[in-house]
């Protein structure tokens, strides 16, 4: 196996998916030539041409519209966002359109369109280029939504949306692009969609979380095993919807502390869901109260460099509150 | 003048390539979702039903459309109005009936959606919604599909005027003009969306908008079928040469309320609708007909017991069958994995 960046293994899923069928294409803003604003998908154009790495017009709700409509008559199509935070004007595409196309025409028609999109602050986008916006999108039945924090994930969860016969929403985090490396296979495999990873065993304390801030966890984890002995057991969402019940539960019930983390702002995340999750089915087999740590509730993040690192999640910031529900 | 030409002496339909069984057929469908519509309204008003949209006075326009249509390869993305067209694409008035008493066998929606929001996989008619002109953009993606494989397929999307200044109107039209794609983009412009008349919605032409795109815009009378029959024929063939996009705005007027849920009296007046009205295309094609031989009052009234027969055994069948069970409310949120489907 080859340690990978998980640009690449999002790259190389498309790639390779695209080599395998004939009806997966690509289509979005400077997706072609240029391959993509982050290089997501350099290359592709120059091997599979126009058509199939399709330079689009500058409008969101038209790229989004456009791949529904070509994945209602078979083909796969993976419409790439910009920036999330450019997604706004294909919300109604994707919420009144792709997640009711089954179940308004009574599983007549079907959406298997994949929504690429890439989240998260940190890289000095200020407010708009810097944005979680999952939560907008969540809790919209007929949806799924997936979120990788490793390259591993990346590729095969991103084969397993190309693959979904469903919408699938794939929220990739830029300042993974090239932060986060490690181990892909080679080829094909999928990553189950729905189904949560157990990144570190521990019996102290459980985090649960997605994306980028996970990172953080861990590092905090090994820092904390060190210097207190304390051991996280850390818990990988990987798809935030449907959110893994099971998964969930088990890794709550695991220590009886939890500690939810995300970048998305607190109020109305997908934490709160966790939470009540862990609240309906463990509340008297917990320890401590469910924590959260997650962005502030502001409207987004700020480009000035203090102001940004006050909005981001840090290990250091993880592992505060991971040491405080600790000692509880 | 002592001699006139053969070819001014064909019919107008023949000079079209319209057959006479072709052209009284037209007649008949435009006559059926006259008559399934106006017992909608009446289905409605007894409290059978609890709603009901209207598409009189534009049946003849969306009926001649539809003929010109490849119904083997095209897409069709009608709106809420198009009866006439799904009829004459082959929707049934007992699937209809079934869609307008929502019940579990209707094949648009299983009773979901209220009715006028087509869907039937079968007859290519793509499943549609209710916040306008989101089905636009599909249409464009549909086609782009289509010149992607090399298929010889044109989507027809339709939608009103009011409609028209939603951004996805323009966003698709854009997109369909960049890559030249066989797209049909029909404003059906019958004057109002909702209360508010066409000069509060845009002071421009619809059909001027094309120049934008860089393809051709035409208006077309709606109360002359033949003639939007000759306008889509001809958009069709552009679209099969490769030669892209056609915007066509058919002129037209709502006679009816815009749903049964509507007083329209509160702003406009009854002059105005009956002035319309007086222009109805049905009697004026059936008068067409008439004259070229192809119709007579027997048929005429053969017809309408035939009409009435039909709509009465799909009003009864209808009304007698089931509703979709409601355990079935968490079906089809997402695919159904198969026994021998993999797990995901």
């Amino acid at each position: 196996m080859a340690v990978m960046e998980y640009i690449e293994a999002i790259r190389s899923a498309m790639k390779e998916e695209m080599e395998r069928d004939a009806s997966v294409f690509v289509l979005g803003e400077d997706v072609g030539l240029k391959g993509g604003v982050f290089g997501t998908t350099k290359g592709l154009q120059q091997q599979f041409g126009e058509m199939r790495a399709l330079d689009t017009p500058l409008a969101e709700s038209a790229i989004a519209g456009v791949a529904i409509g070509a994945a209602m008559v078979g083909m796969k199509p993976i419409a790439e966002m910009q920036y999330s935070d450019f997604m706004f004007p294909a919300t109604n595409q994707i919420i009144s359109e792709a997640a009711k196309i089954r179940y308004r025409s009574n599983n007549d028609w079907e959406c298997p369109v994949v929504i690429r999109a890439p989240i998260g602050g940190g890289v000095f986008g200020g407010l708009y280029h810097s944005q979680c916006p999952e939560s907008v999108f969540f809790g919209t039945p007929g949806l799924k939504i997936v979120a990788p924090a490793t390259a591993y994930d990346a590729k095969g969860l991103l084969i397993a949306a190309i693959r979904d016969p469903d919408p699938v929403l794939y929220f990739e985090n830029k300042k993974c692009y090239r932060f986060v490396s490690d181990e892909v296979p080679e080829g094909d495999y999928t990553v189950p969609i729905g189904k949560a990873n157990v990144l570190r065993e521990g019996r102290d304390i459980t985090v649960i979380g997605y994306s980028l801030p996970l990172h953080f966890a861990m590092q905090a984890a090994e820092e904390l095993a060190r210097e207190e002995g304390v051991e996280a057991h850390i818990l990988d969402l990987r798809t935030i919807q449907p959110l893994d019940r099971e998964g969930i539960l088990e890794a709550a019930a695991k220590t009886g502390k939890v500690l939810i983390v995300h970048e998305d702002n607190k109020t109305g995340g997908v934490g709160a869901e966790v939470a009540a999750i862990i609240a309906e089915e463990l509340l008297y087999d917990l320890d401590a109260p469910i924590r959260r740590l997650c962005g502030p509730d502001v409207p987004a993040m700020p480009i000035n460099p203090p102001g940004e690192k006050h909005y981001m999640l840090n290990k250091d910031k993880l592992k505060a509150a991971m040491l405080e529900l600790a000692r509880y | 003048m002592t001699r006139k030409g053969s070819v001014q002496q064909q019919a107008r339909h023949a000079l079209l390539g319209l057959s006479d069984e072709r052209v009284v057929q037209m007649y008949e469908t435009m006559m059926l979702a006259r008559r399934y519509d106006e017992r909608g309204q009446l289905l409605q008003r007894a409290g059978k039903v609890n709603f009901h949209i209207s598409g009189i006075t534009q049946e003849p326009s969306q009926v001649a459309m539809a003929f010109a249509m490849d119904l083997d390869k095209d897409y069709f993305l009608p709106y809420y109005r198009d009866y006439g067209f799904v009829l004459a694409v082959g929707m049934t008035v007992k699937e209809l009936m079934l869609s307008l008493f929502a019940k579990g066998e209707d094949p648009n929606s299983a009773g979901r959606q209220m009715p006028g929001h087509f869907g039937h996989k079968r007859l290519r008619i793509v499943t549609g919604s209710s916040p306008v002109t989101t089905q636009v953009p599909h249409a464009v993606g549909i086609a782009l599909a289509a010149k992607m494989r090399g298929d010889r397929s044109v989507s027809l999307v339709s939608f009103g005027e009011g409609s028209s200044n939603q951004g996805d109107f323009h966003e698709g039209c854009n997109f369909a003009g960049v890559h030249k794609l066989p797209v049909i983009f029909v404003c059906q412009n019958n004057g109002y969306a909702i209360s508010v008349p066409m000069s509060k919605q845009s002071a421009g032409r619809i059909s001027d908008r094309a120049l934008g795109y860089g393809f051709p815009g035409i208006r077309v009378d709606g109360n002359d079928p033949l003639e939007v029959y000759r306008v889509f024929k001809e958009a069709h063939e552009r679209a099969i040469a490769g030669e892209g996009p056609t915007l066509v705005e058919i002129m037209t007027y709502r006679v009816t309320p815009h749903s049964t849920s509507d007083n329209d009296m509160a702003y406009r007046t009854k002059e105005e609708v009956d002035l319309h009205k007086a222009k109805d295309a049905v009697p004026a094609f059936r008068a067409y007909l008439t004259e070229h031989g192809l119709w007579s009052d027997e048929r005429e009234q053969e017809l309408q017991t035939r009409l009435r027969a039909m709509i009465d055994e799909a009003t009864t069948y209808a009304e007698r069958a089931p509703f979709q069970p409601v355990e079935d409310a968490f079906r089809y949120v997402y695919a159904e994995v198969s026994v021998h489907g993999e797990g995901r």
